[in-house]
Protein backbone atom coordinates (compact mmCIF):
# COMPACT_ATOMS: atom_id res chain seq x y z
CA UNK A 1 0.00 0.00 0.00
CA UNK A 2 1.13 3.39 -0.51
CA UNK A 3 -0.39 6.79 0.50
CA UNK A 4 0.07 9.88 -1.85
CA UNK A 5 -0.82 13.40 -0.49
CA UNK A 6 -1.35 15.91 -2.85
CA UNK A 7 -1.94 19.88 -2.49
CA UNK A 8 -3.42 20.68 -5.90
CA UNK A 9 -5.69 19.38 -8.20
CA UNK A 10 -3.00 19.00 -10.74
CA UNK A 11 -1.11 17.28 -8.54
CA UNK A 12 -4.11 14.64 -7.86
CA UNK A 13 -4.75 14.18 -11.57
CA UNK A 14 -1.08 13.48 -12.15
CA UNK A 15 -1.09 10.76 -9.48
CA UNK A 16 -4.42 9.06 -10.25
CA UNK A 17 -2.98 8.67 -14.22
CA UNK A 18 0.10 7.14 -12.54
CA UNK A 19 -2.02 4.52 -10.28
CA UNK A 20 -4.97 4.15 -12.27
CA UNK A 21 -6.59 1.74 -9.59
CA UNK A 22 -5.64 4.23 -6.67
CA UNK A 23 -8.03 4.99 -3.95
CA UNK A 24 -9.17 8.06 -3.85
CA UNK A 25 -9.75 9.27 -0.06
CA UNK A 26 -11.94 12.06 0.92
CA UNK A 27 -12.87 12.26 4.74
CA UNK A 28 -12.56 8.88 5.30
CA UNK A 29 -15.07 7.69 7.10
CA UNK A 30 -16.24 4.50 4.52
CA UNK A 31 -12.66 3.99 3.79
CA UNK A 32 -11.42 3.73 7.61
CA UNK A 33 -13.69 1.39 8.36
CA UNK A 34 -13.05 -0.95 5.96
CA UNK A 35 -9.41 -0.76 6.30
CA UNK A 36 -9.42 -1.12 10.70
CA UNK A 37 -11.40 -4.34 9.71
CA UNK A 38 -9.27 -5.72 7.11
CA UNK A 39 -12.20 -6.15 4.54
CA UNK A 40 -10.21 -4.01 2.00
CA UNK A 41 -6.65 -3.12 1.34
CA UNK A 42 -6.30 -0.14 -1.37
CA UNK A 43 -3.02 -1.24 -3.11
CA UNK A 44 -2.61 2.63 -3.27
CA UNK A 45 -4.09 5.68 -1.53
CA UNK A 46 -4.34 9.24 -2.71
CA UNK A 47 -5.82 11.25 -0.18
CA UNK A 48 -7.57 14.44 -0.98
CA UNK A 49 -7.82 16.49 2.31
CA UNK A 50 -4.98 18.59 1.60
CA UNK A 51 -6.13 20.20 -1.17
CA UNK A 52 -7.55 23.56 -0.26
CA UNK A 53 -9.32 24.36 -3.29
CA UNK A 54 -11.76 21.32 -2.90
CA UNK A 55 -12.54 22.74 0.13
CA UNK A 56 -14.22 25.81 -1.05
CA UNK A 57 -17.98 27.34 -1.94
CA UNK A 58 -19.39 29.88 -3.77
CA UNK A 59 -22.78 30.74 -3.49
CA UNK A 60 -24.45 33.35 -6.35
CA UNK A 61 -27.89 34.17 -6.96
CA UNK A 62 -27.96 31.73 -10.18
CA UNK A 63 -25.60 29.18 -9.33
CA UNK A 64 -24.03 27.52 -6.11
CA UNK A 65 -20.93 25.63 -6.48
CA UNK A 66 -19.63 23.48 -3.47
CA UNK A 67 -15.91 21.93 -3.59
CA UNK A 68 -16.01 17.93 -3.18
CA UNK A 69 -13.88 18.27 0.06
CA UNK A 70 -16.38 20.42 1.85
CA UNK A 71 -17.66 18.70 5.21
CA UNK A 72 -20.68 18.00 6.24
CA UNK A 73 -20.42 20.29 8.86
CA UNK A 74 -19.88 23.95 6.65
CA UNK A 75 -23.09 22.57 4.96
CA UNK A 76 -25.39 22.47 8.60
CA UNK A 77 -24.89 26.59 8.92
CA UNK A 78 -23.80 29.25 7.22
CA UNK A 79 -24.56 30.52 3.61
CA UNK A 80 -24.81 27.20 2.68
CA UNK A 81 -27.58 26.02 4.76
CA UNK A 82 -29.06 29.76 4.26
CA UNK A 83 -29.55 28.63 0.11
CA UNK A 84 -29.90 25.27 0.49
CA UNK A 85 -31.72 24.20 3.63
CA UNK A 86 -32.55 21.03 2.52
CA UNK A 87 -29.20 19.96 2.04
CA UNK A 88 -28.41 21.55 5.63
CA UNK A 89 -31.25 19.45 7.06
CA UNK A 90 -29.28 16.16 5.10
CA UNK A 91 -26.25 17.11 6.36
CA UNK A 92 -27.56 17.43 10.53
CA UNK A 93 -28.80 13.63 10.09
CA UNK A 94 -25.29 12.43 9.37
CA UNK A 95 -23.17 10.63 11.67
CA UNK A 96 -22.22 12.53 14.72
CA UNK A 97 -20.20 15.56 14.99
CA UNK A 98 -16.84 13.83 14.47
CA UNK A 99 -18.24 12.50 11.53
CA UNK A 100 -19.64 15.71 9.90
CA UNK A 101 -16.75 17.20 10.59
CA UNK A 102 -14.79 14.78 8.52
CA UNK A 103 -17.55 13.39 5.79
CA UNK A 104 -17.83 15.36 2.22
CA UNK A 105 -19.90 15.55 -0.77
CA UNK A 106 -17.15 14.08 -2.69
CA UNK A 107 -17.47 11.07 -0.93
CA UNK A 108 -20.99 10.54 -0.76
CA UNK A 109 -20.43 10.63 -4.53
CA UNK A 110 -17.55 8.55 -4.76
CA UNK A 111 -19.23 6.02 -2.44
CA UNK A 112 -22.55 6.10 -4.13
CA UNK A 113 -24.43 4.44 -1.49
CA UNK A 114 -28.07 4.58 -2.06
CA UNK A 115 -28.26 5.60 1.71
CA UNK A 116 -25.87 8.35 1.27
CA UNK A 117 -27.32 11.08 2.91
CA UNK A 118 -26.26 13.81 0.61
CA UNK A 119 -27.67 12.02 -2.56
CA UNK A 120 -31.25 12.77 -2.65
CA UNK A 121 -30.63 15.71 -2.02
CA UNK A 122 -28.47 16.34 -5.23
CA UNK A 123 -30.95 14.40 -6.94
CA UNK A 124 -34.34 16.38 -6.12
CA UNK A 125 -31.84 19.63 -7.08
CA UNK A 126 -31.27 18.38 -10.02
CA UNK A 127 -27.62 18.98 -9.39
CA UNK A 128 -24.57 18.60 -11.75
CA UNK A 129 -21.43 16.84 -10.93
CA UNK A 130 -18.06 18.30 -12.07
CA UNK A 131 -15.33 15.72 -12.90
CA UNK A 132 -11.85 16.56 -13.86
CA UNK A 133 -9.09 14.34 -15.36
CA UNK A 134 -6.45 14.92 -18.09
CA UNK A 135 -8.68 15.39 -20.69
CA UNK A 136 -10.09 18.41 -19.16
CA UNK A 137 -13.99 19.20 -17.52
CA UNK A 138 -16.86 16.80 -17.41
CA UNK A 139 -20.24 17.72 -15.99
CA UNK A 140 -22.84 14.99 -15.42
CA UNK A 141 -26.17 15.40 -14.14
CA UNK A 142 -26.46 13.57 -11.01
CA UNK A 143 -29.42 11.64 -12.53
CA UNK A 144 -26.47 9.78 -14.84
CA UNK A 145 -23.70 10.16 -12.79
CA UNK A 146 -24.94 7.17 -10.18
CA UNK A 147 -25.76 3.94 -11.47
CA UNK A 148 -25.97 1.73 -9.21
CA UNK A 149 -25.63 0.63 -5.84
CA UNK A 150 -22.04 1.99 -5.18
CA UNK A 151 -21.53 2.49 -8.71
CA UNK A 152 -21.04 6.04 -10.53
CA UNK A 153 -19.79 7.35 -13.93
CA UNK A 154 -16.38 8.23 -12.62
CA UNK A 155 -14.04 6.91 -15.39
CA UNK A 156 -10.62 5.59 -14.09
CA UNK A 157 -8.43 8.95 -14.21
CA UNK A 158 -11.59 11.43 -13.32
CA UNK A 159 -11.73 12.86 -9.71
CA UNK A 160 -14.95 14.79 -8.50
CA UNK A 161 -14.26 18.07 -8.37
CA UNK A 162 -17.29 20.06 -7.03
CA UNK A 163 -21.31 20.21 -7.61
CA UNK A 164 -22.92 22.92 -9.32
CA UNK A 165 -26.85 23.44 -7.85
CA UNK A 166 -29.45 26.28 -9.20
CA UNK A 167 -30.88 27.17 -6.55
CA UNK A 168 -34.71 27.25 -5.96
CA UNK A 169 -37.48 29.43 -4.31
CA UNK A 170 -40.13 28.05 -1.93
CA UNK A 171 -39.57 25.24 0.25
CA UNK A 172 -37.09 22.23 0.29
CA UNK A 173 -36.54 20.14 3.04
CA UNK A 174 -34.91 16.58 4.02
CA UNK A 175 -36.12 13.84 6.15
CA UNK A 176 -35.53 10.15 7.09
CA UNK A 177 -36.07 7.22 8.88
CA UNK A 178 -33.33 5.26 11.06
CA UNK A 179 -33.81 2.31 13.50
CA UNK A 180 -32.62 5.68 15.94
CA UNK A 181 -32.75 8.93 15.82
CA UNK A 182 -29.46 9.27 15.49
CA UNK A 183 -25.87 8.05 14.58
CA UNK A 184 -27.75 6.12 11.82
CA UNK A 185 -27.69 4.98 8.60
CA UNK A 186 -31.06 5.79 6.57
CA UNK A 187 -33.44 2.92 6.54
CA UNK A 188 -35.68 5.64 4.14
CA UNK A 189 -34.92 8.79 2.96
CA UNK A 190 -36.79 11.75 1.22
CA UNK A 191 -36.02 14.80 -0.63
CA UNK A 192 -39.24 17.07 -1.57
CA UNK A 193 -38.40 20.73 -3.09
CA UNK A 194 -40.93 22.89 -4.16
CA UNK A 195 -39.72 25.46 -6.33
CA UNK A 196 -41.98 28.38 -6.84
CA UNK A 197 -40.13 30.06 -9.04
CA UNK A 198 -40.64 27.09 -11.36
CA UNK A 199 -43.55 25.64 -10.52
CA UNK A 200 -42.43 22.61 -10.37
CA UNK A 201 -42.49 20.06 -7.46
CA UNK A 202 -38.99 17.60 -7.43
CA UNK A 203 -38.84 14.58 -5.13
CA UNK A 204 -36.34 11.80 -4.66
CA UNK A 205 -36.04 8.82 -2.59
CA UNK A 206 -32.63 7.31 -0.89
CA UNK A 207 -32.05 4.19 0.43
CA UNK A 208 -35.16 2.25 -1.46
CA UNK A 209 -33.48 1.16 -4.33
CA UNK A 210 -30.01 0.69 -6.19
CA UNK A 211 -30.14 4.77 -7.08
CA UNK A 212 -31.37 7.69 -5.61
CA UNK A 213 -34.64 7.38 -7.38
CA UNK A 214 -36.53 10.08 -8.56
CA UNK A 215 -40.35 10.15 -8.09
CA UNK A 216 -41.12 11.63 -11.47
CA UNK A 217 -44.52 10.14 -12.07
CA UNK A 218 -45.68 11.56 -8.99
CA UNK A 219 -44.41 15.05 -9.39
CA UNK A 220 -46.23 15.53 -12.32
CA UNK A 221 -49.60 14.43 -11.26
CA UNK A 222 -49.34 16.75 -8.43
CA UNK A 223 -48.11 19.86 -11.07
CA UNK A 224 -51.28 18.59 -13.34
CA UNK A 225 -53.13 19.13 -9.62
CA UNK A 226 -52.48 22.05 -8.30
CA UNK A 227 -50.81 25.38 -9.20
CA UNK A 228 -47.20 24.65 -8.01
CA UNK A 229 -46.16 28.28 -8.43
CA UNK A 230 -48.36 29.43 -5.10
CA UNK A 231 -47.95 27.35 -1.66
CA UNK A 232 -49.34 24.18 -2.29
CA UNK A 233 -53.25 23.32 -0.92
CA UNK A 234 -53.01 20.88 2.16
CA UNK A 235 -56.21 19.14 1.72
CA UNK A 236 -56.23 15.52 3.02
CA UNK A 237 -57.35 13.87 -0.42
CA UNK A 238 -54.75 15.35 -2.47
CA UNK A 239 -52.15 15.01 -0.22
CA UNK A 240 -52.69 10.93 0.57
CA UNK A 241 -52.62 10.53 -2.82
CA UNK A 242 -49.65 11.97 -4.01
CA UNK A 243 -47.78 9.94 -1.36
CA UNK A 244 -49.04 6.83 -2.39
CA UNK A 245 -47.69 7.71 -5.66
CA UNK A 246 -44.14 8.34 -4.45
CA UNK A 247 -44.41 5.18 -1.98
CA UNK A 248 -45.31 3.79 -5.40
CA UNK A 249 -41.87 5.08 -7.18
CA UNK A 250 -40.01 3.00 -4.65
CA UNK A 251 -38.00 -0.30 -5.58
CA UNK A 252 -36.76 -1.41 -1.78
CA UNK A 253 -35.77 -4.70 -0.58
CA UNK A 254 -35.18 -6.39 2.56
CA UNK A 255 -31.82 -6.12 3.93
CA UNK A 256 -30.41 -6.58 7.47
CA UNK A 257 -31.16 -2.77 7.73
CA UNK A 258 -34.91 -3.31 7.35
CA UNK A 259 -37.84 -4.76 5.17
CA UNK A 260 -38.94 -3.84 1.61
CA UNK A 261 -43.22 -3.14 3.12
CA UNK A 262 -41.65 -1.02 5.67
CA UNK A 263 -39.61 1.15 3.60
CA UNK A 264 -42.12 2.06 1.59
CA UNK A 265 -44.23 2.53 4.27
CA UNK A 266 -41.74 5.11 5.76
CA UNK A 267 -41.67 7.06 2.47
CA UNK A 268 -45.14 7.49 2.05
CA UNK A 269 -44.95 8.74 5.66
CA UNK A 270 -42.08 10.60 4.72
CA UNK A 271 -43.64 12.30 1.54
CA UNK A 272 -46.42 13.43 3.50
CA UNK A 273 -44.72 14.76 6.28
CA UNK A 274 -42.69 16.88 4.13
CA UNK A 275 -45.16 17.94 1.64
CA UNK A 276 -47.55 19.20 4.97
CA UNK A 277 -44.12 20.86 6.41
CA UNK A 278 -44.12 23.19 2.82
CA UNK A 279 -47.86 23.90 3.26
CA UNK A 280 -46.83 25.36 6.70
CA UNK B 1 0.11 -7.26 -1.93
CA UNK B 2 3.48 -5.62 -0.82
CA UNK B 3 2.89 -4.27 2.59
CA UNK B 4 4.54 -1.02 2.96
CA UNK B 5 6.57 0.49 5.62
CA UNK B 6 7.06 4.11 6.06
CA UNK B 7 8.67 6.90 7.60
CA UNK B 8 6.48 10.17 8.00
CA UNK B 9 6.31 12.86 10.77
CA UNK B 10 3.37 14.38 12.56
CA UNK B 11 2.91 17.61 14.20
CA UNK B 12 1.23 16.03 17.46
CA UNK B 13 0.82 18.85 20.14
CA UNK B 14 3.08 20.93 18.80
CA UNK B 15 5.66 18.64 18.41
CA UNK B 16 7.35 17.24 15.21
CA UNK B 17 7.23 13.51 15.96
CA UNK B 18 8.77 10.69 13.60
CA UNK B 19 6.04 7.66 12.87
CA UNK B 20 9.09 4.69 12.05
CA UNK B 21 8.64 1.49 10.20
CA UNK B 22 4.60 1.58 10.72
CA UNK B 23 2.45 -0.12 8.20
CA UNK B 24 1.34 2.63 5.89
CA UNK B 25 -2.43 2.13 6.17
CA UNK B 26 -2.24 2.60 9.92
CA UNK B 27 -4.77 4.96 11.33
CA UNK B 28 -3.80 7.89 13.49
CA UNK B 29 -5.63 6.56 16.58
CA UNK B 30 -3.24 3.29 16.24
CA UNK B 31 -0.17 5.21 15.49
CA UNK B 32 -0.84 7.54 18.36
CA UNK B 33 -1.11 4.91 20.40
CA UNK B 34 1.09 2.22 19.45
CA UNK B 35 4.16 4.25 17.63
CA UNK B 36 3.93 7.95 19.61
CA UNK B 37 3.13 6.44 22.87
CA UNK B 38 0.60 8.90 23.58
CA UNK B 39 -2.59 6.34 25.12
CA UNK B 40 -4.74 8.92 26.14
CA UNK B 41 -6.72 8.52 23.20
CA UNK B 42 -9.02 5.43 23.55
CA UNK B 43 -9.74 2.62 20.44
CA UNK B 44 -13.45 1.32 21.09
CA UNK B 45 -15.15 0.48 17.90
CA UNK B 46 -12.74 1.75 15.34
CA UNK B 47 -15.39 2.58 13.08
CA UNK B 48 -16.76 6.32 14.11
CA UNK B 49 -19.68 5.20 16.19
CA UNK B 50 -18.60 5.99 19.65
CA UNK B 51 -15.74 9.12 19.88
CA UNK B 52 -13.58 8.27 22.69
CA UNK B 53 -10.69 8.43 20.20
CA UNK B 54 -11.36 12.07 19.20
CA UNK B 55 -8.73 14.44 18.56
CA UNK B 56 -8.63 17.82 16.90
CA UNK B 57 -7.37 17.61 13.33
CA UNK B 58 -6.75 21.31 12.48
CA UNK B 59 -9.18 22.18 14.77
CA UNK B 60 -11.80 20.09 14.01
CA UNK B 61 -12.92 17.42 16.80
CA UNK B 62 -12.60 13.92 14.25
CA UNK B 63 -12.62 10.49 15.03
CA UNK B 64 -8.87 9.47 15.29
CA UNK B 65 -9.85 5.66 14.17
CA UNK B 66 -10.69 7.18 10.34
CA UNK B 67 -7.90 9.43 9.97
CA UNK B 68 -5.51 7.81 7.56
CA UNK B 69 -2.24 8.54 9.53
CA UNK B 70 0.03 8.65 6.55
CA UNK B 71 -2.33 11.40 5.24
CA UNK B 72 -2.37 14.05 8.36
CA UNK B 73 1.31 14.72 7.64
CA UNK B 74 1.31 18.51 7.50
CA UNK B 75 -1.79 19.10 9.80
CA UNK B 76 -1.62 20.02 13.54
CA UNK B 77 -2.91 17.15 15.55
CA UNK B 78 -4.08 17.91 19.17
CA UNK B 79 -4.96 15.20 21.60
CA UNK B 80 -6.28 14.86 24.89
CA UNK B 81 -2.85 14.70 26.20
CA UNK B 82 -2.14 18.12 24.47
CA UNK B 83 -5.02 19.57 26.35
CA UNK B 84 -2.74 19.54 29.49
CA UNK B 85 1.07 19.75 28.39
CA UNK B 86 2.57 20.21 32.41
CA UNK B 87 0.82 17.74 33.66
CA UNK B 88 -1.66 19.99 35.36
CA UNK B 89 -5.59 19.48 34.33
CA UNK B 90 -7.51 21.71 32.04
CA UNK B 91 -10.77 23.67 33.06
CA UNK B 92 -12.67 21.06 31.66
CA UNK B 93 -10.88 17.87 32.68
CA UNK B 94 -10.81 19.54 36.57
CA UNK B 95 -14.48 19.91 36.15
CA UNK B 96 -15.88 16.76 34.69
CA UNK B 97 -13.57 15.55 38.58
CA UNK B 98 -15.25 17.86 40.29
CA UNK B 99 -18.60 17.39 38.77
CA UNK B 100 -18.10 13.12 39.11
CA UNK B 101 -18.66 13.02 35.48
CA UNK B 102 -15.53 10.40 35.04
CA UNK B 103 -16.61 7.24 36.28
CA UNK B 104 -14.86 4.08 34.19
CA UNK B 105 -13.14 6.84 32.52
CA UNK B 106 -13.04 5.30 28.85
CA UNK B 107 -14.90 8.15 27.04
CA UNK B 108 -13.78 10.44 29.17
CA UNK B 109 -10.52 11.50 27.21
CA UNK B 110 -12.70 11.97 24.15
CA UNK B 111 -15.08 13.72 25.71
CA UNK B 112 -12.51 15.90 27.64
CA UNK B 113 -11.27 16.89 23.64
CA UNK B 114 -15.32 16.89 21.85
CA UNK B 115 -15.70 19.69 25.35
CA UNK B 116 -12.94 21.85 24.68
CA UNK B 117 -13.84 21.97 20.64
CA UNK B 118 -17.32 22.58 21.38
CA UNK B 119 -16.42 25.80 23.84
CA UNK B 120 -13.54 27.36 22.03
CA UNK B 121 -16.15 27.66 19.17
CA UNK B 122 -18.76 28.56 21.52
CA UNK B 123 -18.56 29.74 24.92
CA UNK B 124 -21.56 30.03 25.71
CA UNK B 125 -23.58 27.10 24.09
CA UNK B 126 -27.63 26.49 24.95
CA UNK B 127 -27.91 22.91 26.73
CA UNK B 128 -29.11 21.47 23.05
CA UNK B 129 -26.31 22.67 21.79
CA UNK B 130 -23.98 21.32 24.28
CA UNK B 131 -26.33 17.52 23.82
CA UNK B 132 -25.75 17.73 20.23
CA UNK B 133 -22.05 18.38 20.23
CA UNK B 134 -21.62 15.57 22.47
CA UNK B 135 -23.97 13.15 20.52
CA UNK B 136 -20.85 11.22 19.38
CA UNK B 137 -19.23 10.74 22.26
CA UNK B 138 -20.85 7.85 23.99
CA UNK B 139 -20.68 7.29 28.08
CA UNK B 140 -22.71 4.22 29.43
CA UNK B 141 -21.49 4.85 32.47
CA UNK B 142 -23.03 8.32 34.15
CA UNK B 143 -26.36 8.94 32.01
CA UNK B 144 -24.56 12.17 30.72
CA UNK B 145 -26.42 14.55 33.52
CA UNK B 146 -22.75 15.12 35.17
CA UNK B 147 -21.03 15.22 32.05
CA UNK B 148 -23.32 18.14 31.28
CA UNK B 149 -23.01 19.64 34.65
CA UNK B 150 -19.63 19.85 34.32
CA UNK B 151 -19.78 21.71 31.07
CA UNK B 152 -22.07 24.34 32.65
CA UNK B 153 -19.58 24.66 35.18
CA UNK B 154 -16.51 25.52 33.24
CA UNK B 155 -18.83 28.32 31.28
CA UNK B 156 -19.74 29.49 33.99
CA UNK B 157 -16.41 30.50 35.30
CA UNK B 158 -15.08 31.15 32.21
CA UNK B 159 -18.02 33.62 31.96
CA UNK B 160 -16.86 35.25 35.27
CA UNK B 161 -13.48 35.36 34.43
CA UNK B 162 -14.07 37.45 31.41
CA UNK B 163 -15.97 40.09 32.75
Amino acid sequence: MSVHVPTSLTEAIDLLVANPTARLLSGGTDTMVEVNFNRSKPESVIALRRIAALREYTVDSDRIVIGAGVPYAMMEKGPLAAALPALAAAARTVGSPQIRAAGTLGGNLGTCSPAGDGLPVLAALDATINLRSPRGPRAVPFAEFMTGVKRNSRAVDEIIESVSISPTTGFQDYAKVGVRNAMVISVASVCFVHDTGSSSVRIALGAVGPTIIRAREAEQWLQSQVDASQQLPSHDKLVAEFAQRVAAAARPIDDHRSTAAYRRHAIEVLARRLYLRSTQ
Amino acid sequence: MTETTAFYELNVNGSRREVRDSWIGESLLYVLRERLGLMGSKGACEQGECGSCTVMLDGDAVCSCLVLSASAVGSEILTVEGLAPNGEPSDVQRAFVDQGAVQCGFCTPGLIVAVHHLLDNNPDPTMIEVKEALSGNICRCTGYGRIFAAVETVVAVRKGARS
